[in-house]
């Protein structure tokens, strides 16, 4: 009983993720600036680290915990840089 | 697949579960639909707040439950990504405000204003 609830939990949720991800890359790829792309950029790590969590509560291992850990680490550091070159043209001064 | 999860504890990772990744999706949803950047830029913020916030209470209900102790490690991911993301959106809102103004894009505020040393450095 509980193992269905949560096989089919699991799965919507994942599917929900997906179909965000797929939203935000369309607004990827369509534009218009520079800075949408760089904000869907973001949230499609955001997505993708919740996307492994989902996997984590699917097979019940904690190893995706840390390659979730380690996306979003990732993830600011390269949004930032993204945002400092829209801001000045180049990353590192 | 556990099966030997209680049913309350698969109904609540469950519930959290949808609340997390349905938030997120009405998030990405209206990065599509809003109209300029500076109302796009709120949208996804729904997934990194709630959505990211739902999915981990889930995840420390059924690993808490399933390991028959108190896992917390999910909280580190938390604590960053609420601690990250205004950083990371404010310098980007600032980044725009700047490409606009600096372009001369139509309804962008202009430099005279509270924020004009901020805009410039």
């Amino acid at each position: 009983m509980s193992g269905v609830i949560l096989a089919s939990a699991v799965t919507l949720s994942q599917f929900f993720l997906v179909a965000a991800m797929a939203c935000l890359l369309y607004r990827l790829v369509r534009g218009p600036r520079a800075q949408d792309r760089v904000l869907c950029f973001d949230a499609l790590y955001i997505d993708g680290m919740l996307l492994l969590l989902t996997v984590g509560i699917r097979t019940g291992s904690t190893l995706y915990f840390e390659a979730a850990l380690a996306i979003a680490l990732l993830g600011f550091v390269s949004s930032v840089a993204l945002a400092k070159f829209l801001m000045r043209g180049e990353v590192i001064e | 697949m556990n099966a030997d999860l209680p049913v309350w504890a698969a109904l609540l990772v469950a519930f959290f579960l949808i609340l997390g990744s349905g938030l997120t999706l009405i998030g990405a949803i209206g990065a599509v639909r809003l109209k300029s950047f500076y109302q796009r830029v709120h949208a996804p913020t729904l997934g990194t707040t709630w959505g990211t916030g739902g999915i981990l209470i889930a995840s420390i209900i059924f690993f808490s439950v399933t390991e028959e102790r108190l896992v917390l490690h999910e909280v580190l991911i938390a604590a960053f990504v609420t601690v990250t993301t205004p950083v990371t959106l404010m310098l980007l809102a600032r980044a725009a405000l700047y490409r606009d103004r600096s372009e001369g894009v139509a309804d962008t505020p202009g430099f005279d204003g509270p924020s004009e040393d901020d805009a410039l450095d």
